[in-house]
């Protein structure tokens, strides 16, 4: 017997276990079939856990500088094997707490791989050897993404990693090529530079972390440089070949091919949606460039069906998936009030060190798109507690629509960004204008001043600087 | 309480209206979505719906009222037997937030009542919107800093934010409709169109925008004034006439050897379709009920036998008239039909050459088309499809026999033609093209 639901999610990372969540909360009769792990991705081989080891470096990154506080320590040193299982257990409790909450929802969860079989029907091959099929009028695809693969860099999991063997490293590589300087490639090679590894990022565009504002991209390029992180920009890894215990790459830029040898090579080119063995072949669901095509209601060519998250169109970020996750049920249940999720209103981090963080649009885009605009910067050198903090450097710099006063893109760059480009996400949201955040009183002395300075620095009206 | 109805803004651009019509009188029992009046601006006309539902307790502004305020009271709804008092609220919105008064109220002075007036200040005004007696609007800063640029009253705007805030988008909404109806309005001017706007299509992704999502690929042609015209009259048409359609074979091969004697007798280049002209015009004579139109007070019957003929132009189809087709010669008809079409062809007809006529002919035989139904060209009654002339395998006396066999189709405004009559009218036709020898000379 078929049983029947009224929604299945197929899928259990950010995207799929929330819209389970909101679903039930709706009184909604939900089924998840979750092929791995429950929290996917995210929680157990990508925003979690690598911020578990982050943590980890720039502890030890802050323990060579201790002196700067008037503090001392004497053998620093740290236990690679250690911090990879702090960074495990983490993710393991989070996973426990999916679970918990898909239990107090009362969600049906199938550990098994789903397929589309048809007329709101889905087969599911249990993990334990059995078949199931079971069958809703509505069902989600947030089946998530995988590593990209080029030709030539194929990834073996033993020399030539992706991000998840580069999350569980057994010894540490002396020196390590990152392909591509996206937040992924970026944060590990921050990781591993600060644990001291000799670490060179190549990137095709002509300058790191390339979504985010120029400036920033540029000051953030000083940053790891300044650390002794080797960059090549406008370069391509055309060939690795594989040694012993060692890869030689063939990297092309300007013109010349270079040959080095590394102990290990990061490839973080991009992702790839999960599309292939779902029964889209059956389906009238469009995919482009590996990613299901969808509206900004979630909802496919197949009526019935919908996809959220990394299997769908970029930014490929937890938050995006959980929220598009929330829409496409509420959409579909008819909750009033729903709106398409807006792409400028997206908040994205990278914890790299120094840290990294934007919403809207760019300096550059925004001048594009035709308009006047007014652009306010500020320095962490201004900043009261950034200099007690001992991180002085940073920049936090806004762009408002100089007719109507519309926030239309921030970015910033220096320590715990990732904390505060949330104020600008809510203004945004909000639609504030420049003079609802001057008129915002911001506690001090926090770095959060820094927002309120940006904004009165794009207007000639910054007090610190 | 009472609640009380304010004078809604048509427009983003409104101050002021005339209360036309009420449709309502005081104790009336008001359901939400009731149309209570009409108000009137220099643009349009509108029905304004009650939101709220209650006994219409006042009628404060009259019908026929001009220069009415946008947002003052114009009605109170409340519980049957309740009284209305004027609040001292009404007026210009905007005049109110200037009053300082309210806000300066000392602490001490506000009792349990007045707190609960101030809950009851808000209140929808009759257009959807949400206001509050102080001249409040829920809206976003930069949705009212972009109203402020761009002279948008947005009172008019309809929020489709939390609780019913107005957001950007739904500001640059109100600006694109507002310059969208302009543009209609100017349009419209230029052709005489009977009926009203078309009520906006079911709100949706047009076209362009699903295209833009799916990443479908086109190329985007310019709508021209005429296009535009065309397009709102055949939807209209198409849309609130209720057609029906009857379709008889007629046989040719008669008519095309009459014309083929005609044309070597007279010297001369007279068409298959200037023939179905002149039968049109003979059997509207003899069936005049389907040479009509329809009116709300009365079915116009015409006099006079003039017969659109609709022609293909790169900007869309265009019915020249040829005047009193009954009494014109084969010839005749022939040589104006190629003059119009002609000119017609390169835009240089006079309004008075292709404004008017009675009944309409839409002939695509010359594509092979075998038949097909048209769309009626209102105010007329009827439209003739005429298909192409095929040599068929006909029956004739048990036998079977070779013939050319044209298919015409009519489309008729039930309004104004009945079956029967259309039937009648076909009959006629068809005798007079199976019988050519009695007029084609
Ligand atoms: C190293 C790394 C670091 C990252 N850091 C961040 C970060 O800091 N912040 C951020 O916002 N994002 C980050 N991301 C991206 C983030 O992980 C993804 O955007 C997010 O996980 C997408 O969620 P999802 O639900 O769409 O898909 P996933 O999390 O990929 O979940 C999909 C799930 O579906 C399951 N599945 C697939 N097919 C089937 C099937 N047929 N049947 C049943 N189950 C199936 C998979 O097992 C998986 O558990 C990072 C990614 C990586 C790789």
């Amino acid at each position: 017997m078929t049983q029947s639901f009224d929604i299945i999610i197929i899928g259990g990372g950010p995207g799929g276990y929330v819209a389970a969540i909101r679903a039930a909360q709706l009184g909604k009769n939900v089924a998840l079939v979750e092929a791995k792990h429950l929290g996917g991705i995210c929680l157990n081989w990508g925003c979690i856990p690598t911020k578990a080891l982050l943590k980890s470096s720039e502890l030890y990154y802050t323990l060579q500088k201790l002196d700067q506080y008037g503090l001392e320590a004497k053998n620093t040193a740290f236990d690679l094997t250690k911090i990879v299982k702090r960074s495990r257990d983490v993710a393991g409790q989070l996973v426990a707490g999916i679970k918990h909450l898909m239990k107090k929802n009362k969600v049906t969860v199938f550990d098994g791989f789903a397929r589309l079989a048809g007329g709101g029907k889905v087969d599911i091959a249990l993990n334990d050897g059995n078949k199931n099929q079971i069958s809703a009028p509505h069902i989600i695809l947030a089946t998530g993404a995988r590593p990209r693969v080029l030709p030539g860099i194929e990834p073996d999991g033993k020399l030539i990693w992706t991000s998840k063997e580069a999350m569980v490293p057994e010894t540490m590589p002396k020196s390590l090529l990152v392909i591509g300087s996206g937040a992924i490639g970026i944060e590990f090679a921050s990781f591993y530079r600060s644990l001291g590894a000799d670490v060179t990022v190549i990137e095709i565009m002509d300058r790191v972390l390339p979504v985010e504002d120029e400036e920033i991209s540029a000051m953030a390029r000083k940053a790891f440089e300044k650390q002794g992180m080797k960059i090549i920009t406008g370069a391509k890894v055309a060939k690795l070949e594989k040694g012993k215990d060692s890869v030689t790459a063939h990297i092309e830029a300007g013109g010349k091919t270079e040959t080095v040898t590394f102990d290990r090579v990061i490839s973080a080119v991009g992702i790839t949606g999960n599309t292939e063995n779902i029964g889209l072949e059956n389906t009238r669901v469009q995919i482009d460039r590996g990613h299901i095509v969808t509206n900004p209601w979630c909802e496919t060519h197949e009526a019935g069906v919908y996809a959220i998250g990394d299997v769908t169109a970029p930014p490929w970020l937890a938050h995006k998936a959980s929220h598009e996750g929330i829409i496409c049920v509420e959409k579909i249940f008819g909750v009033p009030g729903v709106h398409p999720l807006d792409v400028k209103k997206i908040p994205g981090c990278t914890y790299c060190h120094p840290q990294v963080a934007s919403i809207g649009l760019t300096e550059a885009k925004a001048k594009e798109s035709g308009r006047a605009v007014k652009v306010g910067k500020f320095p962490f050198i201004g900043n009261g507690k950034a200099i007690a903090l001992g991180e002085a450097e940073g920049l936090i710099k806004t762009i408002f629509d100089a007719t109507t006063g519309e926030l239309l893109g921030a970015h910033m760059i220096g320590t715990e960004v990732t904390e505060l480009i949330q104020g600008y996400a809510v203004a945004k949201t909000g639609e504030l204008v420049e003079t609802d955040l001057m008129h915002t009183v911001f506690p001090h002395p926090t770095l959060s001043e820094m927002l309120h300075e940006s904004v009165l620095a794009a207007y000639g009206k910054a007090i610190h600087f | 309480m009472s609640i009380e109805i304010l004078m809604p803004a048509l427009s983003p651009t409104m101050t002021e209206g005339k209360l036309a019509r009420w449709l309502v009188k005081e104790g009336d029992e008001i359901k939400s979505g009731k149309v209570l009046c009409e108000i009137e601006t220099d643009k349009a006309t509108m029905e304004v719906e009650a939101v709220d539902e209650g006994t219409l307790l006042k009628i404060v502004v009259p019908e026929g009222s001009e220069g009415v305020a946008v947002n003052s009271v114009i009605a109170a709804l409340g519980k049957a037997g309740e009284k209305y008092e004027a609040k001292q609220t009404s007026g210009r919105a905007d005049e109110q937030t200037s009053k300082p008064a309210a806000a300066l109220t000392p602490l001490s002075n506000i009792s349990a009542q007045s707190s609960q007036a101030l809950s009851q200040d808000f209140v929808y005004s009759s257009a959807r919107l949400l206001v509050t007696n102080q001249g409040r609007i829920a809206a976003s800063p930069v949705a009212k800093r972009i109203a402020q640029e761009r002279g948008v009253n947005l009172y008019a705007v309809i929020g489709t934010g939390p609780n019913g805030r107005i957001v950007k988008e739904d500001v640059l909404n109100a600006v694109q409709q507002t310059s969208r109806r302009a543009d209609e309005q100017t349009s419209a001017t230029k052709l005489p169109t009977p009926a009203q706007a078309i009520p906006a299509a079911a709100a949706g992704p047009n076209a362009k925008q699903l295209a833009d999502l799916l990443g479908q690929k086109y190329t985007e042609v310019k709508n021209s004034p005429v296009r535009k015209i065309i397009a709102k009259r055949l939807t209209e048409s198409k849309q609130t006439v209720p057609h029906f359609y009857l379709t008889v074979d007629c046989e040719l091969d008669a008519l095309l050897a009459a014309r083929k004697a005609l044309n070597e007798k007279e010297n001369a280049k007279i068409s298959v379709n200037d023939a179905i002209i002149k039968a049109v015009a003979l059997a509207l004579r003899e069936v005049p009920a389907a040479n009509a139109a329809w009116t709300e007070e009365a079915i116009l019957k015409y006099t006079d036998v003039d017969i659109s003929v609709a022609v293909a132009t790169a900007d869309g189809l265009v019915t020249p008239i040829i005047k009193g087709a009954d009494g014109k010669s084969l010839v005749q008809i022939s040589t104006e039909m190629r003059d119009l079409a002609a000119r017609a062809r390169d835009n240089k007809l006079k309004p008075t050459e292709f404004q008017g006529g009675g009944f309409t002919i839409s002939n695509l035989g010359m594509f092979g088309i075998k038949n097909f139904a048209a769309i009626i060209n209102p105010p007329q009654g009827c439209i003739l499809a005429v298909g192409a002339g095929v040599k068929s395998a006909v029956v004739k006396d048990d036998k079977l026999a070779i013939a050319t066999v044209m298919n015409v189709t009519l489309s008729v405004d039930h309004r104004v033609v009945d079956g029967a009559v259309g039937a009648e009218f076909l009959a006629a036709f068809k005798k007079l093209i199976e019988a050519p020898s009695v007029w084609v000379k």
